[in-house]
């Protein structure tokens, strides 16, 4: 057993109000600069949608993420000899056109207008040229486009998907969409480092962040390629990839990070996660249909002696083990199995997790009128023994978080809802009664563990929704410098940043 | 394990990282807020680095409510996130502005005029001249002047306005002060100083419900967004929380999981839908009909089928449905009809009871009588017996307790065949109801009681003869049938809807909450949509209950320390009385939109047998209203008010009764003239419009292309015929209507949008990172403050700075032209929270020579004012005496103030004529005097508020605020934590010991009076102008179509005639996800996010119909005006409406109109406005003025546009 700490988010989707907060937040902190215009570290997609970069989970055209074939894991990129062999040529490097040309307007017209005879406007004009632009498409041109025809339409996780369910999303009948908030996974088995020819990507071993060291970056941008998630990006000014920090510089100070902390849906949560680090290869190298469950196995448990024991001969400090053991993330990830990763296809085995969302009830149309599509015998949210009547189809949640696997979804969906119907029996009908406790049992569940998740996803206030260990920075920063010569000096240093070609 | 995951190896290495951790570092944090527009009232943190704010985040140490309740942070969203674009994005307003040909104008007449008063003249007495610099207004050409000539030209401009035309023909607009009160407070304490008007803005938004009024007597009062966590049925209609209460829908996702249900309706698939239950699309602006059905399945199952306890108390105790109304008879007809309350001074044991016309009676079963209970508003105002005022149902002459029948079904004299009106069939509905005769010393009447008059309403079966449905399978009014072809849902949704809302309301006690906005409250009828949902909420005992009743959430109107800031802000602390404007009735008029319509007589709906003359025009209607003392008006004379009383005085008159004696006299001989009954003739314009915190000419000037051409003077794109000619009888109509009334549009503002680059003159205003104020809102329950966290960058200054530098320039000025003192006669309507709701029992009209014109009765009421312009700026920054003798005021309660009064002075001294007064030079003394001399904020008011209130009610209530005596917060205070507001009847919620605000949960809880005509709730609305418009019960009448709204007449004849590929499209405005109103819509960060423009949302079938692929150029146009910008498909906009979100900017990426040839306008180029009379109605109990409270409305949601597609329009 090798025991690691990683830094941990949890997403409950089913609170996301799709308010892009989060995305605005770390713009402002780190990518509000030249050649980082259009890099959205968290972005925030409207789901059914085709996301940012859009499709950027087509593998097929972007060739992100690891493959599998029983035998050996190789990127599907290529493999490490077929990658320096395509450094000067690489087609699956997604083009200004999958993200979007940065734009602004010609403001100052509104001011320096001459006396004409008719009003000024200010157009729109291109960031990266300064000429007028004719805007096609920007870092979240799909938002709220529930029923599109074109971008609602064409998500790849529609696939197997009936048909006839797919034209009811088009109408009255089922239109819907949720939000899907998307930062860097901080992945155990990252691709964008695998991809790396220059050894710049690394993990960090106190939290599992994995960086872009911005001096040691040449430019290949493999890693843009490999990530399947499209979370690295080439700063066309600098020359260097830069992507989502997980924005250590607060995290090491005890604040949570910019978008969890301008969560305004309080949907995030952050915790430490123990993992055994020896056992990665043997959790991503199993068939799809395992993936989900070797995934959950690599968590461990951080109330087990052995593993405490385990994670202190790693030099994994008390503070950081109690912090586990306080994490949400740990409940929701492991001991309530709410929250799933995303894409674990992908193999590089994520650690940022999402609660799947409910949905409204789908309708049926009677003679030109809206009907909602209830049971005529059940009262209080009646999906709970109908989940094909949610809005959003199973099978889409399962092309997003299971591999396709619908019954991992549902048992999340009848827990969510479990706690729902508990707690509308406890608070309005005052009566636990032998029903409500059968279908606590057939949810999986009992009274203790709902009345925790509902704490938990109602109530904590943000030192418990943000469990942040305590740094020993002064320890890191001994490997370079004296931390009593470092006291003094900090911030003296002129600061050195990024240059092309160094 | 470096194969899988590749640490570091290197440690060194890793100093790079220092790259983002010193990106990381700032110099400095400052809690601050968002200053206008948004009822968000977030704290946040700015960060400063080299003293450059490079970004916020939300502050995260908000006070714990009560345990069991979510915590509110962190509260801000991406709009507020954004802000630290505008500090230096070149959008940002660096210096002060003036347009080239006025500027040259003025420095030319400057040359010959070296007084600057006589040079303004020179300019706007010369047609030619003023004409030159009004038609260049919005066409560029702005250039940079010094703050010396800004403020020269603005006080020349003013002093020559006051001398020549009056003080009220200077107008200012700022709307909603809560977010940022000293800098609302800035320009509204110099107008009122000067005798200018102050615009209203709640209800010009068409952001104030009616029906609160209506219904509660109270211009809204809502839950504090943490209550919604208290409730376990939520009805969400025509708010879309994540978008425009961002902040706090998280209560709402959270609730769900404390086992609410929630249920949206939208017509539109809308986020907040995402985690709903369930979703209902009823059809756009069709709501009353669902929850007219549902309120008939209520009544059928919850009181027919079998009986609820506590729904039947509560209906007795807290509404006025057991109370008595009679039944009329039409002479002509013999019809009968529910008419008024019975009046209590009819009966002979109360015929001698004061204010006996507004004391009411109910059937007492014990007694088998008719009796007077208290607490109605005839106790409100009493002087004999005080202490009466309050919701015991007792008789208090003596004393007993009564037990009020609900309904006469097991007992009546008779039963009565009642016409009821079917508004959407334009029919009659008999249906009987049962009868008691009362002895009255006029005679015998007949009387039920409301609720006997609710069931024949909705057409609840129950024993009694006429047409009432079998089932609710029938189709008649109001059954769940009946409303399938209005809504488009079918009967059994209604059906399962209704039942769950009785049981849970049964369960819980009224913990049922509609969550209610502007989606619906922007329809024509509103106040009958809101008020059949209210219905739902009474039945069943929500209202005043934490987690029930309605929370309205549109526009912030909470200004948590109203009764300081008013004072202040209205500078009554000098005995200034100010003139306060209703806005709609005022665009209406001045802005000539009255003159392109027929009148209501198109568009509302009256009943079948209306007695009302067919000719009639909106417009008599607010001639009349003004007349009347109902709605108030300014100018308010066709002459100088400063003349009039001069001249007053020249003849004789030698006090202010005199004076006013004299004007009386003078309207009466048609000697002196309302200026409404002329609104054409130029003495009668409006002439310099201050605008600051608002978009006065964008995104809040509904039917915009009309201000253009006739406030402005401007190029337009309206075709729209004029056509109230020859249809108005109290008006001067003018063949011709004047363009350009204004001389000179003043705006403040940090960036350049539609107003700024419309007006004559942009002044630089800090940002809201760069001022101290105060801020509050309703959806939470603290103080806020905003500071600055840098000074205000390049030339700006706050608005507190400005409006004390035109002061002293307007001083200045004065010094040579208006060196004394001299008097004013203030016109106002009769005053809503006043002895004035007892004013008028019947309508009545001086003018006809019905009744004698007194003022304050019958007609408006005049107060003589003296201004001194030449001390006006001393005045502006010091705290006047009158507020330490006469303390603060709200809601009808006035507070002694005198010894925190002298206590502030003391604290902020400022020497004015050897007298000590508190000073406001500085924003943040402005700031610290609001705090200290409000309940709110300073709890030995709180207490003395309260004994007030005890003394009003006779009700023990001191010990509400007792443990909060010692408590006082200064700014200091609440820059360290915001801090929660104290319990206090100024307001209705009881709060102590962390408890969520829920509205009236003081009225519920203490029994304090509603403050309405019976002190309860109002089913019933017996003022003769809503029984007149069949609007006394609650009803349903249909939406106005495209045909009665004369505004695409010509449109459809150029479609035609053109062969345009157009459609007709209901144009829907809700608030966007991208911006605050018109703030931040141009915003980099709001750009980048969303489409980079203002979309139009089209259905995919109707976009396929006409061609129109997502992204292509599309012209919505109709009589009004146009506008270009690119679709946005989507399955989830109903078909048959077109989506713009409201308040885009006319000044960003807006190309011109293909159709009309000029740069295409906004979406407020497409609106005219449409008031409705009946909400006119004044002087009788709730329905009497008082700004942002009551009036017509602004509503703009039923407007018909065509879309077409096109070729890619040029810049």
């Amino acid at each position: 057993m090798n025991v690691r700490a990683h830094m941990s988010m949890l997403f409950h989707l089913d609170k996301c109000i799709g308010c892009h907060t989060c995305s605005v937040a770390c713009k402002n902190l780190w990518t509000d600069r030249k050649g980082a215009e259009y890099m959205w570290w968290n972005n925030v997609e409207t789901r059914p949608g085709t996301g940012y970069p859009t499709q950027w989970e087509s593998q097929e055209r972007f060739n992100g993420g690891w493959e599998w074939d029983r035998k050996t894991l190789r990127l599907r990129l290529h493999s490490r000899l077929g990658g320096l062999m395509k450094l000067f040529f690489n087609p699956s490097l997604p083009t200004l056109d999958d993200y979007y040309e940065p734009f602004t307007f010609r403001f100052q017209d509104l001011f320096n207008a001459p006396a004409g005879d008719d009003q000024p406007t200010a157009i729109p004009v291109s960031m990266l040229t300064g000429d007028p632009i004719d805007i096609k498409t920007s870092p979240n041109w799909d938002d709220d486009l529930g029923g599109s025809n074109i971008y609602a339409w064409n998500d790849p996780n529609l696939k197997d998907v009936p048909e006839n369910v797919r034209q009811q999303l088009q109408e009255l009948e089922r239109v819907v969409y949720n939000y899907l908030p998307r930062i860097c996974n901080h992945c155990l088995n990252p691709a964008c480092a695998a991809a790396c020819p220059t050894g710049a990507i690394y993990k960090r071993a106190e939290d599992g962040v994995v960086l872009v060291n911005e001096n040691k970056c040449r430019a290949w941008r493999m890693c843009v390629s490999g990530c399947p998630y499209k979370k690295v990006y080439y700063n066309w000014s600098t020359g260097k990839s830069e992507k989502c920090i997980l924005c250590f510089p607060r995290l090491e100070t005890g604040q949570a990070t910019a978008c969890a902390h301008s969560c305004v849906g309080r949907i995030r949560y952050l915790g430490v996660l123990l993992y055994d680090a020896d056992r990665i290869p043997q959790a991503v190298m199993v068939p799809d249909d395992e993936l989900i469950e070797a995934h959950r196995s690599l968590i461990l448990d951080p109330f087990d002696a052995q593993v405490i024991e385990a994670a202190q001969a790693n030099g994994i400090e008390d503070s950081w083990i109690s912090a586990a053991q306080n994490s949400p993330a740990y409940k929701f990830v492991k001991v309530w199995s709410l929250a799933l990763p995303l894409h674990p296809e992908y193999r590089t085995m994520p650690m940022m997790y999402y609660v799947p969302p409910l949905s409204p009830i789908v309708s049926v149309i009677e003679e030109d009128l809206f009907k909602l599509d209830f049971a005529n015998d059940v009262r209080d949210f009646e999906v709970f023994d109908r989940l094909d009547a949610t809005r959003l189809p199973i099978k889409y949640l399962a092309n997003l978080f299971s591999v396709g696997n619908e019954s991992v979804i549902a048992a999340i969906m009848r827990k969510l809802l479990a706690v729902r119907i508990y707690m509308r029996r406890k608070t309005v009908d005052h009566d636990i009664d032998k029903k409500t406790l059968a279908m606590l049992a057939e949810a999986g569940t009992d009274m203790q563990e709902v009345e925790a998740i509902y704490k938990l996803t109602t109530q904590p206030n943000l030192a418990e929704s943000f469990v942040i260990p305590k740094y020993h920075r002064e320890t890191t920063i001994e490997a370079w410098t004296d931390p009593f010569d470092q006291k003094g000096e900090t911030g003296f240093g002129a600061i050195r940043p990024p240059r092309r070609g160094e | 394990m470096a194969k899988w995951t590749k640490e570091t190896c290197a440690p060194v290495e890793r100093k790079w990282e220092e790259f983002y951790r010193n990106r990381h570092q700032h110099d400095k944090r400052v809690r601050t807020t968002h200053g206008v527009n948004c009822t968000g009232g977030c704290s946040w943190e700015v960060y400063v680095k080299d003293g450059i704010v490079t970004w916020e985040l939300q502050a995260t140490d908000y006070p714990a409510l009560e345990d069991g309740i979510p915590p509110y942070e962190p509260r801000g969203c991406q709009r507020g996130i954004s802000f630290s674009w505008y500090l230096y994005s070149p959008i940002r307003v660096k210096y002060p502005y003036v347009r080239g040909v006025l500027l040259d104008l003025w420095r030319e007449a400057r040359q010959t005029h070296p007084d600057p008063v006589d040079a303004w003249q020179s300019i706007v007495n010369d047609t030619k001249k003023r004409a030159s610099f009004q038609q260049a207004r919005g066409k560029g050409g702005f250039r940079r002047i010094s703050w010396d000539e800004a403020q020269e030209i603005i006080a020349a401009s003013v002093v020559h306005t006051v001398k020549a035309h009056g003080p009220d023909r200077i107008i200012g607009f700022s709307p909603i002060p809560a977010m940022s009160q000293v800098s609302f407070a800035a320009g509204s304490r110099f107008l009122a100083l000067l005798g200018g008007v102050s615009l209203s803005f709640y209800d010009w938004y068409c952001d104030l419900p009616p029906a609160s009024p209506e219904v509660w007597g109270e211009q809204t009062d809502v839950h504090e967004s943490a209550d919604w966590y208290n409730s376990r049925f939520i009805s969400v209609m025509g708010a879309n929380l994540n978008m425009t209460r961002t902040p706090d829908a998280h209560f709402v996702a959270e609730v769900r999981y404390a086992g609410a249900k929630l249920t949206v309706f939208s017509p539109d698939f809308s986020q907040v839908a995402k985690y709903a239950d369930s979703w209902i699309p009823v059809h756009a602006g069709q709501d009353t009909a669902f929850w007219m059905a549902v309120d008939h399945v209520l009544l059928k199952e919850f009181f027919i089928d079998r009986q609820v306890p506590y729904f039947n108390n509560y209906l007795k105790k807290y509404t006025d449905s057991p109370f008595l109304i009679e039944i009329e008879e039409n002479g002509s007809t013999k019809e009968a009809k529910p008419g008024r309350y019975l009046r209590a001074n009819r009966l002979s044991p109360y015929q001698n009871t004061e204010h006996g016309d507004w004391k009411l009676l109910v059937w007492d079963r014990l007694s088998g009588k008719p009796r007077m209970p208290q607490g109605t508003i005839g106790h409100r105002w009493e002087k004999q017996e005080p202490g009466k005022w309050n919701l015991e149902m007792r008789d208090p002459l003596t004393g007993e307790e009564l037990d009020p029948e609900l309904s006469f079904t097991e007992a009546y004299d008779d039963t009565c065949l009642l016409a009821l009106d079917d508004f959407a069939k334009s029919a009659e509905i008999k249906r009987c109801v049962p009868v008691r005769y009362v002895q009255t010393g006029q005679g015998r009447v007949m009387v039920t009681t409301v609720f006997d008059l609710l069931m024949a309403q909705f057409g609840v079966p129950h024993g009694m003869a006429g047409q009432y449905p079998k089932s609710y399978d029938e189709d008649m009014p109001y059954t769940p049938a009946w409303q399938e072809k209005y809504t488009g849902i079918h009967r059994d949704t209604v059906l399962r809807f209704a039942r769950e809302w009785g049981e849970n309301a049964e369960k819980t006690n009224g913990k049922n909450l509609i969550i209610i906005g502007s989606g619906v409250n922007h329809w024509y009828h509103n106040n009958l949509l809101y008020r059949s949902a209210i219905t739902a909420l009474m039945l069943t005992g929500c209202v005043g209950v934490n987690g029930g009743g309605l929370a309205h959430y549109v526009g912030q109107e909470k200004v948590a320390n109203q009764a300081s800031w008013s004072t202040i802000a209205f500078a009554q602390d000098w005995g200034k009385v100010p003139r306060q404007q209703n806005t709609p009735s005022f665009h209406y008029v001045h802005s000539d939109q009255w003159r392109y319509e027929r009148g209501y007589q198109a568009y509302d709906c009256l009943p079948a047998q209306s007695k009302v003359e067919n000719k009639e025009h909106t417009m008599d209607m607010q001639v009349r209203a003004v007349r009347r003392g109902w709605l108030p008006f300014f100018p308010q004379f066709n002459r100088s008010s400063l003349e009039v009383v001069r001249d007053s005085v020249a003849s004789g008159a030698s006090n202010d009764n005199e004076i006013i004696r004299n004007v009386v006299d003078k309207l009466k001989k048609g000697e002196l003239g309302f200026a409404v009954e002329d609104p054409d003739a130029a003495q009668n314009w409006p002439r310099v419009w201050f605008i600051w915190r608002g978009n006065a000419l964008g995104s809040s000037s509904k039917g915009h292309e009309y201000f253009l051409r006739h406030y402005l003077g401007t190029h337009d794109s309206a075709i729209a015929p004029e056509m109230a000619g020859g249809t108005t009888h109290e008006v001067v109509y003018h063949d011709k209507a004047p363009q350009g009334k204004l001389d000179l549009v003043v705006d403040l503002n940090f960036r350049m949008d539609t107003s700024a680059l419309y007006s004559d003159m942009v002044l630089p205003t800090a940002t809201w990172y760069e001022k101290d104020d105060l801020n509050t809102t309703d959806l939470h329950s603290f103080l806020n403050p905003m500071q600055a966290a840098v000074v205000p960058a390049w030339e700006s200054k706050s608005d507190w700075e400005i409006y004390k530098a035109i002061a002293l320039s307007v001083s200045t000025l004065a010094q040579v032209h208006l060196p004394e003192p001299v008097r004013d006669v203030v016109m106002l309507p009769l005053q809503h929270d006043t002895p004035d709701e007892l004013a008028q029992p019947h309508v009545c009209d001086w003018k006809t020579g019905q009744v004698e014109a007194i003022p304050g009765q019958t007609m408006p009421k005049f107060r003589v004012v003296t201004r001194d312009y030449a001390h006006l700026y001393e005045q502006m920054v010091s705290l006047g005496l009158e507020v330490g003798k006469n303390g603060v005021s709200a809601h009808g309660l006035t507070i002694p103030v005198a010894e925190e009064y002298n206590r502030l002075a003391e604290r902020q001294p400022r020497q004015v004529d050897g007298q000590t007064l508190p000073s406001l030079v500085d924003a943040r003394e402005v700031a610290e005097a609001i705090l200290a001399l409000d309940p709110v904020s300073n709890g030995e008011l709180a207490y003395r508020a309260f004994e007030v209130e005890q003394h009003k009610t006779g009700q023990d209530l001191s010990d509400l605020a007792e443990g909060l005596r010692d408590v006082r917060y200064t700014f200091d205070d609440i820059v360290a934590q915001p801090r929660r507001f104290l319990t206090t009847p100024t307001w209705s919620g009881i709060i102590n010991k962390g408890r969520a605000y829920t509205p009236f949960s003081m009225n519920v809880e203490r029994l304090i009076p509603w403050r309405t005509l019976t002190g309860r709730q109002h089913f019933y609305l017996d003022h003769e102008g809503y029984l007149e418009w069949g609007e006394n019960l609650p009803t349903y009448k249909p939406r106005p179509d495209h045909l009665m709204l004369d505004e695409t007449q010509l449109s459809l004849a150029a479609v035609k005639e053109d062969k345009l590929e157009g459609k007709m499209l209901n144009l829907i405005t809700p608030h966007g996800k991208w911006s605050m109103h018109s703030t931040y819509s141009e915003n980099e960060r709001m750009m980048t996010l969303s489409r980079g423009d203002y979309p139009v949302w089209l259905n995919d079938k109707d976009a396929a119909e006409l061609h129109i692929n997502d992204n292509d150029w599309v012209e919505v146009f109709n009589d009004n005006g146009v506008f270009v910008q690119r679709a946005i498909v989507s399955a989830r906009i109903p078909p048959g409406t077109t989506f713009i979100y409201h308040a885009t900017e006319r000044t960003v990426g807006i190309p011109k109109s293909p159709l009309r040839g000029k740069r295409a306008g906004m979406n407020n180029s497409l609106t005219r406005i449409r008031l409705k009379p009946v909400l006119m109605s004044g002087g009788y109990a709730q329905f009497t003025y008082a700004i942002n409270y009551w009036g017509p409305t602004g509503n703009n949601r039923d407007t018909f546009v065509f879309v077409r597609r096109i070729e890619p329009p040029e810049f």
